[in-house]
Parts: structure tokens; sequence; C-alpha cells
């Protein structure tokens, strides 16, 4: 077979169906970037899990004086220095610890302040109106209901608090998010994968004659078949650069630069230029793939060999 | 070279069988027309020895082949060796009458040099020379018909398959091609012509073959387009 006939033949076929390459074009980049999107959100999700698990507490709040009057658990008055080391002591002793760090009350009115300095309610905030608390990393962060059923209900103690409950309702969310993505993400490469097909059934169409002769004359099946693939496929690699080039686009000019999420939001560590540099290749090769399959099962219907 | 035994065709969705019960055999190096009115099945008979269709009973063997056991991956080397001309020409309209005839080989993977060799030959051979660049637009009827007979010559197939040649074509021309089918027969290719051209049938004095409602009702040597009333 002669490369040179059949590349001639793939750009005669292409632009005869100006309109509909420019759709297949179109949907499959749309498709592509957002399957890289939704990949690179699960690699997001995972850093940030990674991230924040090994930072995450579970805390146990102690009783202030305010407590003792608004609040059932600390109905036996603030917490007492017997009943604080008592608590250490016992936390100390539990295997599942890693490490227990005390904040005192002046210490959660300077975080507090350092986070929301600027709001009315920090203003009117007294560090006696803030509670002292027992920050526990765990060895295994799952483990925080051993700690939980130990301490809740303890004199002195108003509430035990996993931060990593918190956080799982926001990786939830994103993982919500994700599967939102995906879904879209189906939706358009089906778009796409139809819109293949009926291009290569026009393009089969517009072409019986000369595929009828090629019959005629003893051309084989995939000779006959080779430019209509090729040129699915060709449209499917425009439009999966076109995603490649979303996905670096959208790398350097929203978290890097531009919009800079990056610098704007610190305590997010965002995912590098190594996950979104990985995924290109996947993108390229499903972008070659698909087309390349849909026109091949798209021509065993439409075009007689 | 071709053997019919006891061949049968019915259409899918059709009660009258297009075919019925044909069996003969065409010699290597014959020539042969093949007669009957419109729906009598010469193009069932013509499309069944492309392998475009499948006998629903009997057996098809073309150049020593048993069509139906033929997988289809094999039919395209098949039909290599088999030429095929058409009452409406089939050339490609966008290409010159070189690259028509090139088409022909360069779907079956010849090279640039063995094309630029033959194509040029076969089209002396029937009398185009020099006119290699034309479109097909530009030629008449009978010179658009020899484009037609040289792509289908070009491969120099053992057999060549002729549905109505001169069926678009005004008597004289219609000799002309004639003249050259006999001459691309002399070679040694046979020749099946389906045909409604009692002329040229009765000129010919060659073996016909008709068939009458999927029949076989005449097989005549050196015979004419009718019977003689």
């Amino acid at each position: 077979m002669r490369a040179q006939f059949v590349l001639s033949e793939i750009g005669v076929g292409l632009r005869r169906n100006l309109t509909m390459t420019f759709a297949v074009v179109v949907s499959v980049a749309l498709s592509l970037a957002l399957f890289g999107g939704s990949l690179l959100m699960s690699d997001q999700v995972n850093t940030m899990k990674g991230y924040w698990y090994d930072k995450v507490n579970v805390s146990i709040f102690l009783c202030n004086k305010g407590d003792a009057e608004s609040d059932p658990n600390c109905a036996k008055g603030a917490v007492t220095e017997d009943q604080k080391k008592t608590i250490l002591a016992d936390l100390k002793k539990m295997p599942i610890v890693d490490s227990v760090t005390y904040e005192s009350q002046d210490d959660a009115y300077k975080h507090y302040k350092e986070q929301f300095g600027n709001s009315p309610l920090a203003a009117s905030l007294t560090p006696d109106q803030m509670q002292e608390s027992y920050r526990i990393k765990l060895k295994s962060p799952e483990k925080y209901l051993v700690i939980a059923t130990a301490f809740n209900g303890r004199d002195g103690v108003q509430s035990v608090q996993d931060q990593k409950g918190i956080l799982d309702n926001l990786f939830t969310l994103l993982g919500y998010l994700n599967w939102a993505a995906r879904l879209v993400m189906l939706v358009m490469l089906s778009v796409a994968l139809l819109l293949i097909v009926n291009t290569v059934r026009v393009s089969a169409f517009s072409r019986r004659r000369e595929t009828g002769i090629m019959r005629l004359v003893g051309a084989s099946g995939f000779y006959i078949q080779a430019p209509f693939i090729m040129e699915a496929a060709v449209a499917g690699v425009i439009g999966g650069t076109i995603a490649c080039a979303f996905l670096v686009l959208g790398q350097y000019f929203v978290i890097d630069h531009g919009v800079a999420l990056a610098d704007k939001l610190q305590l997010i560590n965002f995912v590098g230029w190594d996950a979104v540099l990985t995924k290109l290749p996947l993108i390229l090769a499903a972008s070659f793939l698909m087309p390349a399959l849909a026109a091949f099962f798209a021509l065993r219907k439409y075009l007689k060999v | 070279m071709i053997r019919f035994d006891n061949v049968s065709k019915v259409y899918p969705k059709q009660t009258r069988p297009a075919l019925r019960d044909v069996s003969l055999e065409v010699e290597k190096g014959e020539f042969v027309f093949l007669v009957g009115s419109s729906g009598s099945g010469k193009s069932t008979f013509l499309r069944l020895l492309l392998r475009e269709e499948r006998a629903s009973h009997g057996q098809v063997h073309v150049l020593g082949k048993d069509l139906a056991r033929l997988s289809n991956w094999k039919v395209p080397h098949m039909r290599r060796q088999l030429g095929t001309v058409f009452q409406d020409f089939r050339l490609l309209p966008n290409k010159t009458v070189f690259e028509n005839v090139a088409f022909a080989q360069e779907v079956i993977g010849k090279s640039r040099g063995e094309i630029r060799k033959s194509v040029p030959q076969v089209l002396d051979l029937v009398g185009l020379g020099g006119k290699e660049d034309r479109m097909p637009g530009e030629l008449s009827g009978g010179e658009q018909q020899r484009v037609a007979v040289a792509r289908a010559f070009v491969n120099r197939p053992k057999l060549l398959i002729a549905d109505e040649p001169t069926g678009n074509l005004d008597p004289q021309t219609s000799v002309g091609i004639m003249k050259l089918l006999d001459r691309i027969n002399r070679t040694g290719t046979t020749v099946i012509m389906a045909t409604h051209d009692q002329n040229i049938v009765d000129q010919m004095r060659k073996r016909v073959i008709e068939l009458e409602k999927g029949r076989l009702v005449r097989d005549q040597a050196r015979g004419v387009y009718g019977y003689q009333h």
C-alpha cells in the first residue's frame, strides 16, 4: 500500500465533510478535556487526602466557665487541673496515640485571631471564652472512635471532635463533582462517537463510487476501509490535541499563573505539572483509538467490501 | 474457468428465484454472450461470478475456486484475476484517464514504476495513446468505455466480465468496443458479455447462453441473438 495515496484520500475525505469533521473535533476535544480533568481531579483529591490526613487531629475540647452554664456535658463545672492531668495520662497510655499537644485558652485565642481576625465576632471574643483542648495525633486516623468512646462524657470534657470527619465531607463532595464530570464526559463521548459513526456513513455514501470501483478491481477490505478509519482517527487526534492544550493551559493559567490558585489557596497543595503531563499520552491514545474503532464498526455496517 | 452446478439464487423477500437450477461450463479462452430480456437473471449471473452475491443452492466455481467456500477476506484476491466493464463506464470523474487506469493498480499495491510502464501500454492497446491527461468528462462515450476496458485489462485478468458494455454507445462505436474485446479475448483472456445488442451477437458468431426467467434455455456454440422464427 502506498502511503501517499492513502494520505491524499484522507485529506480529500476530511475536506469534503468539513462541517462534520469540525463537529467531531470539537466533541472529541471537549469529552477528552473532561476526561483529563476528571483524572486530574482524582489525583487532586488523593494528594489532598495524603496532605491533610497527615495533619488531622482528634481534638478533645475541655469545658470552660461559659460551658458550665450552657452545655449539659459540662454540668459539673469547668475542667480542673486534676482532670486535665488524668486525661493526659490516659491518652499517653493508649497505644494508638502518636502524640498529644495541649492548646491553652490563650493559644486558641491566638489561632482564632489568625484565622478570622477581621470578623466582628473575633473582635468581641476574649481569651477566657475559648476552650482548652488536647490535640491528639493518631497513628492511624481511622481509629478515632476509640478516643471518642474513651473520653466522651468524662468530667471536664465538652466534646471529642474528629477533624477527619469534616475533611471527609469535603472529599465526598469532591468525589461527587468528579463523578458528575465523568458523567458529562460519557455523554460527550457518546455524542462524539455517534458523530463519528454518522460522518463515516456520509463519507462512505459520498465515496461509494470510488469504493465500488476499488472493490471491483480487487482492493482488500482493509485498503478500502483504511482511508475512512484514518479520517476518523485524524479528526480524533486533532480533538485530542486540543484537549491536551486545554489541560496545559488550565494548569498554567488557573493554577500556576493568571488566576494563580496555587498562590491564593496555599492551604491546598495542587497537583503539579508531572500529573498533567502524564495524562497527555493517555488522552492522545484515546483520541486516536476510539474514533478509529468507532469508524471500523460503522464501516462494517455502511461500507460493503 | 467457470462452472455452475445446479445453481439457484433467491433474493431475500422474493419468492420467484432470480436463477433456477443453472448448470454450465465455460472453458479458458472462450468468448461467451449472455442474452435474455430484462429480469431474466443475467445480472444475477454476473454478480454470482464476482461473488457480489452467493448462490442459494448449487455451486459456483470461478478460476478453479468454489466461491461458496471462499472466505470473505480472500474475495479481493479472487477479484484481482477478473476484469469488469459496465454499461455506465464507472470512471472516477475527478481523475485523469491515466489516474483512472492507474487506480486499478494502485489499490492492489503495484509500484509506481510498474504503473508508469503498464498504463501507457494498455492505453495504446485500447487506442487512447496520447489521451492520458484528459478527464473522463472530456471524452466521448466510446472513449470512456475504452478507458474502462483499459482499467479492467491493465492487471491482465484471466476473465473479463462485461455487463452490456455497448448499452450506451451508438452502433459504430459499439463495433469498435467489440473489436477491442475480441482482441483481448485473443490474448487468451476469457470474456463473458451480457448484452441486448442483437447485431453484435449475430455478427460475432460466438457461443450464446440465453436465460429466460432465471432458467438456462439455450446454450449454443457460434449462436445468434434470438431463435429463428
